[in-house]
């Protein structure tokens, strides 16, 4: 296959008089790890239930895998692997059973299937847990088989919708090493998450708002474009109260805790690393260190879903 | 990953980070005498099997009015299972749970009425819409008309579910549930309030208005127990209880613990701790 793995242009959907998802133009290469980010109910999962063929178009259109989605959803089916928000693991199987089962729905059998369920064992990690009954091994675990079985077909293009919400941080750093693997030996990745920290590791970011995806680009080049304050860290002892008052200086954008420590952002023009020190020196702190640090992409985030929104007022509330 | 709080909150008195502080102690609830009100919430030694697990071996911490205490650990760890026991749901096999001093297992409507509680999943009426579950919860809780419409204003624009009333709570996505499910369990503004991974699958604005909400709660005297697999929002607690294995590995304010422990976030200082539990 050559092109894309995934292009959309001007896809849309519907529901009665609600858009959903509105224009959405965009394409991901092959091997990419590409990040679907935005607020709950901005559109990231009608999207994902379009590129997957399990929902149609209202207009525009998407190929996937090189297939349309409209026009042979059963072919996008087949080339994809897809993991639901709410996937589904068989809780009662162990976890080589719920492995074969599902590679024998994707038309595996025989040798095969046993020698790829091994293969998929070693890579998410579970060979000592093949035995293990599914519904007793806690949540990060499961959302790695429920990966294994997304995968067992070798597809070119996996969806992953919120993989890793509720998973402990030692669990999520696992489950990324995996999607970088997979990444790695050419698979392309579609993933939506609320962990910004995550999407970090994605090659390009496309951010929704309101069924309109209004940007993309890689995280450094939307740092650049959403966030032109200056961003500090600073550490030192006593800093609440200088905080308190420097938050209320002109220039100053926001002041917030951060672990032990502050994160600042400032206009450049007024405010650098030194200027900031010495303030906070001012106001009380001891020991006082400040750093230039990067922009993080919670903070893109914000600056592009506070834009004004367009639209009516909500309506009232009866009980 | 930044962690924006505009609260000063993450700073804990000295002499905190033990056992029960009551910054601002309950009025007197009922028949009890003098001495000093209970914790709002208590977990005594709380023991717990389910077969061969020991899910809970031996838990104490208590959290007192207007603290936000954080639970935390890996997947596992008996998150759940402590925050069931608080609630009156899960029998004990050794130790003692206690909500305003009483057993929330045979406590009655006084614990009821004082207690909120958020599970991880299906605490809400599927076939009902967004508006007609918070009709239903006010209605449980018998609130008058005119507060019941002010705070599900309030909720509904914090939670951004304003423009979704009418819509089925099964077509809600993830993040959206979670959110009107946590405005369900806050319209009565119960005294003790158990959160159990409240914000899984929220997305980041509604994460920190919701954990800005939470602050302002906690202010007005609502003592807040919640889990969260989210080493941020462990940093947003007053206090924080790291467990494994159903047990306490620490306990402190989230500032004094990472200074403590000389790691520059709470998620290096959980990885590190929790790696070292796993080897010893």
């Amino acid at each position: 296959m050559s092109g894309p793995s995934i292009e959309a242009v001007g896809l849309t959907r519907r529901f009665g008089a609600f858009t959903a998802v509105d224009q959405v133009t965009f394409d991901v290469a092959r091997g990419e790890i590409f990040g679907y980010l935005g607020a709950n109910g901005a559109g990231k999962s009608t999207t994902i239930r379009m590129l997957t063929g399990l929902l149609a178009p209202s207009s525009g259109e998407a190929r996937v895998a090189g297939f349309d989605v409209a026009q042979r959803p059963e072919a996008v089916k087949s080339s994809i692997g897809y993991m639901s928000q709410k996937f589904s693991l068989y809780l009662d199987l162990p976890v080589l059973e719920n492995l074969l089962f599902f590679g024998g729905a994707y038309g595996l059998w025989g040798k095969e299937l046993a020698l790829r369920a091994e293969e998929i064992l070693e890579l998410t990690g579970l060979r000592a847990l093949r035995s293990a009954t599914t519904g007793s091994l806690p949540g990060g675990i499961r959302q790695r088989l429920a990966l294994g079985c997304a995968i067992l077909h070798r597809p070119g293009v996996v969806f992953l919708d919120e993989p890793t919400a509720g998973v402990d941080p030692v669990a999520r750093r696992q489950f990324w090493r995996l999607i970088r693997d997979l990444s790695g030996e050419g698979t392309t990745v579609f993933v939506t998450t609320h962990y910004l920290d995550e999407a970090e590791y994605c090659r390009r970011i496309g951010l929704m708002t309101d069924g309109r995806l209004v940007a993309l680009d890689t995280p450094q080049a939307l740092k650049r474009t959403w966030v032109p304050e200056r961003v500090l860290v600073a550490r030192g002892r006593n800093l609440a109260a200088a905080a308190a008052a420097l938050a209320d200086r002109p220039g100053v954008a926001a002041v917030e805790p951060f672990g032990s420590g502050l994160h600042l952002r400032v206009q450049p023009e007024l405010w650098d690393a030194v200027s900031v020190k010495a303030a906070l020196a001012a106001g009380g702190a001891a020991e006082v260190a400040v750093e230039e640090a990067e922009p993080s992409l919670e903070d893109v985030f914000l600056a592009v879903v506070s834009r004004p929104r367009p639209g009516p007022a909500p309506a009232e509330v009866r009980p | 990953m930044s962690t924006p709080t505009p609260t000063p909150n993450s700073t804990v008195e000295p002499g905190n980070s033990s056992l029960s502080p009551h910054p601002d102690p309950l009025p007197a609830s009922g028949e009890r005498g003098s001495g000093p009100p209970p914790p709002a919430l208590q977990a005594r030694d709380m023991v717990r099997r389910f077969g061969a697990v020991e899910a809970l071996a031996g838990l104490t911490f208590s959290v007192g009015a207007g603290e936000l205490y954080g639970l935390v650990g890996p997947d596992g760890a008996g998150k759940t299972t402590a925050i069931r026991s608080l609630a009156g749901l899960i029998d004990l096999d050794g130790g003692a749970a206690r909500v305003l001093g009483r057993d929330p297992a045979r406590g009655g409507s006084a614990v009821r009425e004082s207690l909120g509680l958020m599970p991880q999943q299906y605490s809400l009426y599927r076939d009902l819409t967004v508006a007609e579950n918070l009709a239903f919860f006010a209605r449980l809780y018998v609130l008058p008309r005119a507060v019941y419409r002010e705070r599900a204003r309030r909720l509904l624009a914090i939670t951004r579910l304003d423009r979704f009333l009418d819509r089925r709570a099964d077509a809600l996505s993830g993040g959206m549930y979670k959110k009107l499910a946590l405005a369900c369990a806050l319209l009565h503004q119960p005294k003790a309030l158990l959160l159990d991974e409240p914000t899984n699958g929220v997305d980041p604005v509604s994460r920190r208005e919701l954990w800005a909400l939470l602050h302002e709660f906690v202010h007005g005297g609502m003592a807040v127990l919640v889990s969260t697999p989210y080493m941020d929002e462990a940093e947003r607690c007053d206090r924080v209880g790291l467990i494994h294995h159903g047990r306490l590995l620490l306990e402190g304010g989230p500032r004094e613990l990472i200074q403590a422990s000389g790691t520059r976030t709470f998620e290096e200082l959980f990885l590190s701790r929790i790696q070292a539990a796993e080897a010893a």
